[in-house]
């Protein structure tokens, strides 16, 4: 089973020492709002490569038992897609990778830890070295597009200044405006998030996920609503990040071709279980495609 | 083809459901009982309610009646303002304490909801009974009465309010690894906005309904001219003011809905 979590982009392993080297020092306990959108994650192990490792994991709503005995890990820097029917339970195992909904069955351990044992406080410190972009975008619907963006910041800094971006540091402001010019979307930073198009509404998600540079990007079909070009510098975007930043990511897509140009591995679920777990080089699109009969 | 099963139009009524009805009319009558209900009374009030009419009308509109009546009825306006005001502004702190799931766990949340239905259990007029023993006779009695009957309102319907918005934007920022009463601040209030508008343009409705009613019992407001015309058998008088009251508790009612509108409709 390890021997699938080896990055298969050689260039990626020489970039993810010296980033795990940087990533040892100990964070400042409490930021200088200077700090805003800079990197903050906990103290890691070196030798813990692995971002996420899940084991054994079950899910039912109800009695409809939606997977079981999912395993999988994805090691630091590591790009993988996860593919599956429509109602398979994506989404639905990525909500439970960060504890959003319990699981019923199995063990999630994120960045080295085990999951259930933290208490809510590091969790919630978990969650803020992660970044997640929900299948329906969860925009606070009635507050600006800025607003939203910096309300990715609320993992680190907590408090009314961060509620609003009328209220926010400058650097917090500058940082979501980064964030969203990254994703092309600055000149709309004060458009109530209501009244965007869907794949604008998608991107503001996106900004919203990066703009505390998280080590750890959860991306539930990010390119669902953009079109095709959008769609490709997203995943562009992401694939940089991870190159530069050895940023880790999961994403999910419907897009065979985007799961293959952009997983360095492919994660399949088909009728409850995970029937495919291969490196993205020795796949092809028929090989997926069968996932969906 | 495939046979796709059409439901049927209507569900046969369980054994359960008809035992309902049958008790629901079982005491429908045994109330009416209870209530002292009798066609003998219900028939003869209708010349004894035109011998009323008779007396009060036509209403007593002169000038010096009209001016002291006016200035009553505002000082009502304002018992009902102030009250709904500070009311709904306390109110927001008990709903974020009442409402499931958001900030605090059940049993805080259990405490305050038993306590706000306390609140609202107690008519307004007994309230208004308690403040005028607690701070005397007049207006600002009547405005804490309406202020306590607003917090048991709006600090329920807030809550409410607040748990049916829909759980998207607030389960983004959990993902983010906010706290909660970020996640309240950021995701929930804003979400909920409209729906406290239109609760709290109820809360004020309801206020001016009631801050009339207050002088019967000393609290201020135009209550007491309503209390002193039937005492003193001056029914032309009492006529204005149940017609002065009608006028007002309507046009606040047109106002309120026209406020609803325009912050609540505009956004579609
Ligand atoms: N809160 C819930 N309560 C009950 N059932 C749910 C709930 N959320 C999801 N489901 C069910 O679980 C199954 C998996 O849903 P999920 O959203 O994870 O699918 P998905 O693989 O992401 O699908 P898609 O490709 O359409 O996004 C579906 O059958 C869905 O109906
Ligand atoms: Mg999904």
């Amino acid at each position: 089973m390890c021997a699938r979590c080896i990055p298969t982009r050689a260039t990626r392993s020489s970039t993810i020492s010296s980033v795990t080297d940087l990533r040892t020092t100990e964070p400042a306990p409490t930021l200088a709002p200077e700090r805003a959108g800079a990197p903050c994650e906990p103290v890691l192990n070196p030798l813990q490569d692995h971002d996420i490792s899940a084991r054994a994991l079950g899910k039912s709503f109800g009695k409809t038992q939606i997977f079981s005995e999912v395993s999988f890990r994805l090691a630091r820097g590591e790009a993988v897609a996860l593919v599956g029917a429509n109602g398979t339970g994506k989404s639905t195992l990525l909500r439970c990778l960060l504890g959003l909904i319990p699981m019923d069955h199995g063990t999630v351990e994120l960045l080295g830890q085990d999951i259930s044992q933290l208490s809510t406080q590091e969790l919630r410190r978990m969650r803020a070295s992660t970044g997640l972009v929900a299948q329906k975008h969860n925009l606070v619907p009635r507050l600006s597009v800025l607003s939203n963006v910096i309300h990715g910041l609320l993992g680190q800094f907590s408090g009314p200044r961060y509620w609003s971006q009328s209220f926010a540091p400058q650097d917090a402001r500058e940082a979501a405006m980064a964030a969203l010019d990254k994703v092309g979307l600055a000149h709309l930073a004060l458009r109530r998030a209501d009244r965007l198009s869907g794949g604008q509404s998608q991107r503001v998600a996106i900004a919203r996920a990066l703009v505390s540079r998280p080590r750890l990007l959860i991306a539930d079909e990010p390119c669902a609503s953009l079109d095709p070009s959008a769609g490709e510098d997203i995943m562009a975007m992401f694939f940089e990040l991870v190159r530069r930043e050895g940023m880790t990511v999961i994403f999910t897509s419907h897009h065979l071709e985007h799961a293959l140009t952009y997983g360095d591995r492919v994660l399949g679920l088909a009728g409850g279980r995970l029937e495919l777990d291969a490196t993205a080089a020795s796949l092809s699109a028929s090989d997926l495609r069968g996932l969906y009969d | 083809m495939t046979d796709i099963a059409v439901p049927t139009r209507f569900e046969r009524p369980s054994a359960l459901s008809f035992l309902g009805y049958a008790a629901g009319i079982m005491i429908f009558l045994w109330a009416l009982n209870g209530a002292g209900f009798s066609m003998e009374k219900a028939l003869s009030s209708p010349p004894r309610f035109a011998d009323f009419a008779a007396r009060a009308f036509p209403p007593n509109l002169a000038p010096d009646v009209l001016e002291r009546l006016g200035w009553k009825m505002v000082e009502t306006l304002q018992i009902a303002f102030a009250g709904a005001a500070t009311g709904i502004v306390l109110s927001l702190p008990m709903a974020l304490l009442a409402a499931r799931g958001l900030i605090f766990g059940p049993v805080v949340n259990t405490v305050t909801r038993t306590g706000l239905g306390f609140i609202r259990a107690v008519p307004d007029i007994a309230w208004a009974l308690v403040f005028v023993v607690a701070v005397g006779l007049g207006p600002f009695a009547g405005t804490l009465a309406i202020m306590i009957d607003t917090i048991g309102f709006c600090g329920r319907f807030f809550a409410d309010d607040m748990e049916a918005v829909d759980k998207g934007p607030s389960e983004g920022l959990t993902a983010t690894g906010a706290r909660k009463l970020d996640i309240a601040a950021c995701a929930t209030l804003p979400a909920s906005a409209p729906a406290f508008v239109s609760t709290a343009l109820f809360a004020l409705e309801k206020a001016v309904r009631s801050s009339t009613i207050l002088g019967l019992v000393g609290a201020g407001g135009i209550g007491i001219e309503l209390k002193v015309g039937f005492d003193l058998f001056d029914y032309p008088t009492a006529m204005t003011v149940i017609l002065m009251i009608a006028v007002v508790v309507i046009l606040i009612e047109a106002l309120s809905t026209w406020v609803r509108q325009k912050i609540i409709g505009e956004q579609r």
